[in-house]
């Protein structure tokens, strides 16, 4: 396949950066799209120009370190991550458009690179069941009931990617907040510091610059791991029930 | 030892409890959800006040007085109608400034927009929330300069008569298509609006209830919009009269 | 726990000291003094770690304060590690070179975490646990890490509950087991197909209440390109800033490696784009031993290679193999056929045929040769590849066999298929293109896990003292082979529960004399990177830093892969001399040191790779028997198993480094073991 693509090139987080336009050549349709972005990346060395920077790790889906905004859509035009996408959903002589995840708390750090440690940040602020090591009772006295779980399981599988944020008209990270709040307000151990976790969460959210969310839903259509509009309105109602209960 | 670097090293915030979650975006948009709410619950009843309308002058007239006199004689003449009128511009003032600080933030929040983007699941309602907002905005105030406050007839007829000024405005052809736009605009809003309200509320928790809740959308746009439609078209061609 | 019963009481060492008189690595190496672990407990096996705990010294809560620890890696080890020692009140920097902590390669194991809770009341134990681990790593492992490991498994499983990870449960709410490669209990706790990443998840939101906290500083982006030993003990590392190319000291009372595994020497295998080996080999240039490097897991349950331009290699999660039966057909003349067409009579299902009474669940050393030699009788399927022979031959090969879970959906239904396995099934039709409800899936062998790595002390020191190091890192507790679902129970082990035991001791001496970045051992950690940083910008040559990595890969896996041959590892040895000369002088890395720059990353990273490629060919070269994952050719049974020399090689091999231009020095740890018997592994 021969393809022309046109990419963010931006040289660092205060540069200014626009798009390029990179013709390919020889592109297989078994490749990854990111194996595609090596192919590129080789001839520019070749040809004696700096590589494309994009964020990859894992490369099978889990880790969410990928993250590309492709012809409009993030993570492209299947429901999986960017890693996971592979040639055979484009056709020979496809204008491909790149770019990175815009978002203010999302700042580029180079290229098609962004910096998304506000999410570890939101993490921080009450992402977690405090558990200190070994001091946690035996597994099995604390049954949880097994739909609860699975839906915990369901939610759980949030990867960080930052997609749902990318892809949300109001830069709101609302689906991945959303995500956390019901994996941990689903279980047992979750519920001592449910409400002071949904407080915090939030403003922790609010603070790093998200936007509201308002209910639009771009953000589920592109979560690669399929995480529900649902968790929203859990997010929505714990909340709430945390305003009740004067925090 | 080396300072730390600011882009990575991270900076962390204090768990916090006290007056934050009222603070918050999302307490921001429950004020929307519980005002639009109360629009809804507005509109719904005015509609229902509109069509009689096609009952005729008279019957349409005592509706317009008999909204004017409840509660009579423990509240005072208008005293309900000022109670409502309370109640409704709190809720547009909360609604109002609620829409305006979220689009504020939303558009700090994507400062620099994509090249192409392209929408999958939103739908045209939620997308034109805030102009179509604005375009109500508009509306409401003609609205009530037109009936309410000015009493505005454009056809230069009298104005003391609610059921003559409903008619001579929406003989005039001009008018009745603002009106046909505005309920447009507001069947759009109803739309998405219904629907997010109760996803504000948190009523959405499941895939099945979040069906309903985008069906409650269409019913409850459809028949507002459509219901209040109807006056002014039936007003045009000629079915209600003087 | 009733484990103290299991102990085989009156048993004395099985093997004496190794007595080596085979040497095929002669003249590639230097022989060195023998290595004691001074820190192996004595006394009953059930006791040794309650022992040690209660005999190793405390810290005042109010001294922890002044001591800091810096924990480089955030997977199960090191974000375990790290979130335990916030908890607990020392000053921990945490390090990792994503751009999260949470994205640490933990986050893609897939099947499961065992630990001997017994729910299933299946006969397991600790000591079963304990004595399966022995036997699976083919007893080349140290029987009192072992048995630790299998002790602590069960806290693991209490700790991670109250983390919150969401693993499966039964329809009473209780948590559900499975039984996992190798294993004929159900002792695998699984949270679906994505355990590593629920329990990565639970140690990292562990880490960051502590950073939120104040007692963990977290620096993400950040690459440890050196260690600092200071007046005889490590005291820091120096790290670039992988966003602004800053160099930056960072100095503590101890340090702790948790940098994961090696395994992306080989280029292609299941690891992460960044595994590397950089953390583990810059100190063992310092003087830290590196051990069993050659001691890799190929894992037999891969998605084939494609082509050329393949990046990585994944991982169809070993749990297929308790569902779906592994066959090729009988007749080479039929690999070209939609393998629906084939009847049940051409079908060989060669691992239920060889090995009865395990079949499809053998250990994955053994699944991965069989699979291999399938393959190379012409019986395998998919599409053809070339590749080159050891005898220098270009040849077409169909690399792959099949998995096939046609049975399976007709005895439990679809649905319950999808429920189990679904999201392992949609990445593999996304990746093939093909849908394995319909067709059988193709798998092959792929490098997955690293046995090897730095050697370390029953206190998780390594022979430099003050640096410690955990998790894939260490030489591990898997001897020379690992178990499904024991890594995760490993990783989790050291960072929870032994690390934060053992540095306590180790700490109880701090604080150490202040240093700072004038000391002698900064200055010359920080010139030392500086400069290698220099003359990667500016050897500006003409090849890619991948294309090295690529071709390095292609060595390794022909020489020192499945199957390893004296011939072949001393050819491997010359041709990865001749790599590194040539890396050196005619690789291509643009752009600049001061930004972000992966090209300069990747070419750290794989300069390092490329000397432990060379030290892993002579450990093998070395050692001149087969156990686990190491199958050398001259050492087969007559029916081509595995065939050890315990009376030669029952001994860690600790591989001491020799200088840019010496050989490595080798020390042996004998392996002694008192509570289990030293047998050949049999799987039939
Ligand atoms: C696909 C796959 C599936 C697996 N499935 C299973 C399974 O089902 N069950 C099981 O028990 N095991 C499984 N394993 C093995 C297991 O996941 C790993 O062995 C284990 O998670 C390793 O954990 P770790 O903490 O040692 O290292 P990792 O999780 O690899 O973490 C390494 C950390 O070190 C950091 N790091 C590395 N180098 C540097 C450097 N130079 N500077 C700074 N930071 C650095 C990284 O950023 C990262 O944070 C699987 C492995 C893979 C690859
Ligand atoms: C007066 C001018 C108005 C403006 C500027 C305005 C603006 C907005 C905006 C920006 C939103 C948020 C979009 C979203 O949540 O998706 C919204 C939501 C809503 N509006 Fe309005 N609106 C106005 C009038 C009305 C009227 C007249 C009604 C009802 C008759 C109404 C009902 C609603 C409802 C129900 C919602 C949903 C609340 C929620 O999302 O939780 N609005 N409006
Ligand atoms: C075709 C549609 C409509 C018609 C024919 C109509 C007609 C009227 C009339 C005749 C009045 C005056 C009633 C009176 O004072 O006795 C009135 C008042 C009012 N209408 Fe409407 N209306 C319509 C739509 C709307 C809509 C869509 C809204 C809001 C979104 C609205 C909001 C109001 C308000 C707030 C008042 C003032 C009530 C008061 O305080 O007295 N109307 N309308
Ligand atoms: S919710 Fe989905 S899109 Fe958002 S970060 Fe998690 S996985 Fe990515
Ligand atoms: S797209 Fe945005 S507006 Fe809400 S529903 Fe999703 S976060
Ligand atoms: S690279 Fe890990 S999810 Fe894509």
């Amino acid at each position: 396949m021969k393809l022309t693509l046109k990419i963010w090139r931006q040289a660092n987080a205060s540069a200014a950066g626009a798009m390029h336009t990179y013709e390919l050549d020889g592109v297989s349709t078994d490749m990854s799209f990111l194996e595609m972005l090596d192919l590129l990346n080789e001839q520019l060395v070749t040809s004696g120009e700096e590589p494309v920077a994009f964020d990859s790790d894992c490369r099978e889906g889990i880790c969410g370190m990928c993250s590309l905004m492709i012809n409009g859509q993030a993570h492209g035009p299947e429901v999986t991550t960017t890693c996971q996408l592979h040639m055979r959903s484009f056709n020979d002589g496809d204008v491909i458009t790149i770019e990175p995840w815009r978002a203010s708390s999302f700042p580029v750090v180079k290229d098609l690179v962004v910096d998304r440690s506000a999410f570890d940040r939101i993490i921080q602020n009450g992402g977690y069941i405090s558990a200190n090591t070994g001091a946690a009772p035996e597994a099995n006295s604390v049954p949880a009931p097994r739909d609860k779980a699975m839906r915990a399981f369901n939610v759980a599988t949030c990867i960080g990617c930052g997609a749902c944020v990318a892809a949300c008209p109001n830069g709101s990270a609302s689906l991945f907040l959303g995500a956390k709040i019901t994996h941990l307000g689903e279980l047992p151990q979750g519920q001592p510091e449910r409400y002071s976790r949904v407080a915090s969460m939030v403003a922790q959210h609010d603070h790093e610059g998200f936007g509201g969310c308002t209910n639009i839903g771009e953000c589920a259509a592109a979560c690669p791991k399929e995480i529900p509009l649902d968790v929203i309105s859990q997010l929505n109602k714990d909340l709430r029930s945390a305003i009740k209960q004067g925090y | 030892m080396s300072p730390r670097v600011s882009c990575c090293a991270v900076a962390t915030t204090e768990l916090v409890k006290g007056v934050r979650t009222t603070r918050s975006t999302i307490a921001l948009k429950l004020l929307m959800a519980i005002s639009g709410i109360v629009f809804i619950l507005f509109v719904l009843v005015h509609m229902y006040g509109n069509l009689k309308a096609f009952s005729g002058h008279d019957a349409y007239n005592e509706y317009a007085e008999h909204i004017r006199t409840v509660g009579t004689p423990i509240l005072p003449r208008t005293g309900a109608l000022w109670v409502l009128r309370v109640v409704l511009i709190v809720s547009l003032v909360a609604h109002v400034a609620s829409a305006a600080a979220l689009w504020k933030r939303a558009n700090r929040a994507r400062p620099v927009n994509y090249q192409v983007k392209r929408n999958l699941s939103s739908s045209l309602s939620s997308r034109t929330m805030r102009w179509g907002g604005l375009t109500l905005l508009v509306f409401i105030i003609w609205h009530l300069i037109n009936f309410t406050i000015g009493k505005v007839n454009v056809s230069g007829g009298a104005t003391n008569d609610p059921y003559n000024l409903l008619v001579d405005s929406f003989d005039t052809w001009w008018l009745t298509v603002i009106y046909l736009v505005a309920m447009l605009a507001l069947g759009l809003h109803l739309h998405h609006g219904t629907f997010s309200s109760l996803q504000t509320l948190g009523y959405t928790n499941t895939a099945s209830s979040r069906q309903r809740a985008r069906v409650a959308g269409w019913v409850v746009a459809i028949v507002i919009a459509g219901g209040f439609s109807l006056v002014p078209l039936f007003t045009l061609f000629g079915v209600i009269t003087k | 726990m009733a484990a103290g019963t299991h102990y085989l009481s009156g048993l004395t060492a099985t093997n004496g000291p190794a007595v080596q008189t085979s040497d095929d690595a002669e003249g590639f190496y230097v022989l060195g003094d023998k290595l004691v672990d001074e820190k192996t407990p004595t006394g009953p096996i059930a006791e040794r770690w309650t022992t040690r705990k209660f005999e190793n010294r405390l810290v005042n809560p109010a001294n922890r304060r002044k001591l800091s620890v810096i924990i480089v890696g955030t997977g199960l080890a090191g974000g375990a590690a790290a979130a335990t020692l916030g908890e607990a009140g020392y000053n921990v920097k945490s390090f990792c070179y994503q751009d999260s902590p949470r994205r640490a390669h933990s986050i893609a194991a897939q099947g499961g975490i065992n630990a001997s809770k017994n729910y299933k009341e299946d006969g397991d134990s600790v000591y079963r646990l304990f004595y399966d681990t022995v036997k699976g790593g083919d007893y080349r492992s140290r029987e009192s890490n072992v048995y630790r490991l299998a002790e602590v498994s069960a806290n693991i499983i209490d700790q991670c509950v109250a983390q919150g990870v969401p693993f499966a449960r039964e329809y009473g709410g209780l948590l559900d087991n499975r039984s996992f490669g190798g294993v004929q209990v159900s002792r695998t706790f699984y949270a679906r197909g994505q355990t590593g990443q629920q329990l990565l998840l639970g140690a990292y939101q562990a880490m960051e209440r502590q950073v939120a906290a104040g007692t963990v500083e977290q620096f993400t982006r950040h690459e440890m390109l050196d260690v600092i030993i200071a007046d005889g003990r490590a005291r820091g590392i120096i790290a670039r800033d992988m966003v602004t190319g800053e160099i930056e000291t960072h100095l503590a009372d101890a340090v702790v490696l948790a940098t994961g595994g090696y395994g992306n020497v080989y280029f292609l295998s299941t690891n992460a784009m960044g595994s590397n080996v950089t953390a583990a080999w810059r100190a063992h240039r310092k003087g830290a031993y590196m051990a069993n490097p050659a001691y890799t897991q190929i894992h037999p349950t891969c998605i084939p290679v494609t082509g050329a331009h393949q990046s990585k290699l994944t991982l169809m999660s070993e749990s297929l193999r308790n569902d779906g039966r592994v066959w090729v057909p009988k007749n080479a003349a039929d690999c070209e056929k939609d393998p629906r067409e084939i009847p049940e009579a051409d079908r060989d299902y060669f691992l239920e045929r060889i090995y009865p009474s395990f079949g499809n669940l053998v250990p994955r050393d053994i699944a991965s040769r069989a699979a291999k030699y399938m393959c190379d009788e012409g019986r395998g399927v998919g599409p053809q590849i070339e590749e080159t022979g050891p005898d220098g031959e270009k040849r077409l090969v169909r690399r792959g066999v099949y998995l096939d879970l046609t049975d399976a959906i007709r005895r439990m239904g679809r649905e319950k298929v999808e429920e189990k396995y679904d999201n392992l099934l949609d990445m593999y039709e996304r990746i093939t293109g093909e849908n394995p409800y319909e067709l059988p899936m193709r798998i092959y062998p792929a490098v997955h896990y690293v046995m090897g790595g730095l050697w370390v002390d029953y206190e998780l020191q390594t022979n430099v003292t003050g640096l410690f190091c955990a998790g894939e890192a260490n030489f591990s507790d898997h001897g020379a082979n690992r178990l499904g679902a024991s890594a995760l129970m490993q990783g989790l082990s050291d960072g929870y529960f032994v690390l934060p035991n053992t540095i306590r001791d180790y700490l109880a001496d701090g604080p150490f004399p202040v240093i700072d970045e004038t000391h002698p051992a900064v200055v010359e950690a920080q010139q030392a990177v500086q400069e290698r940083i220099n003359r990667f910008m500016t050897i500006n040559g003409r090849r890619s830093v991948d294309s090295f990595h690529k071709q390095l890969g292609q060595i390794m896996w022909e020489y020192c892969g499945m199957e390893r041959t004296k011939e072949g590892l001393i050819k491997a040895i010359g041709l990865i001399r001749d790599l590194k000369k040539e890396f050196w002088s005619n690789v291509k890395v643009l752009g600049s040191a001061d930004s972000l720059n992966q090209d300069l990353e990747k070419a750290g990273r794989v300069a390092d790779f490329i000397e432990l490629g060379e030290l892993m060919c002579i450990d093998a070269l070395n050692r001149r028997e087969s156990c686990g994952g190491h199958f050398r050719a001259e050492s087969q049974t007559e029916d081509g198993e595995a065939l050890r020399h315990d009376e030669e090689f029952a001994y860690v091999a600790a591989w001491e480094w020799g200088g840019d231009d010496g050989a490595p020095v080798l020390h042996k740890e004998d392996l002694i073991y008192t509570a289990i018997e030293m047998k050949q592994r049999s799987y039939k």
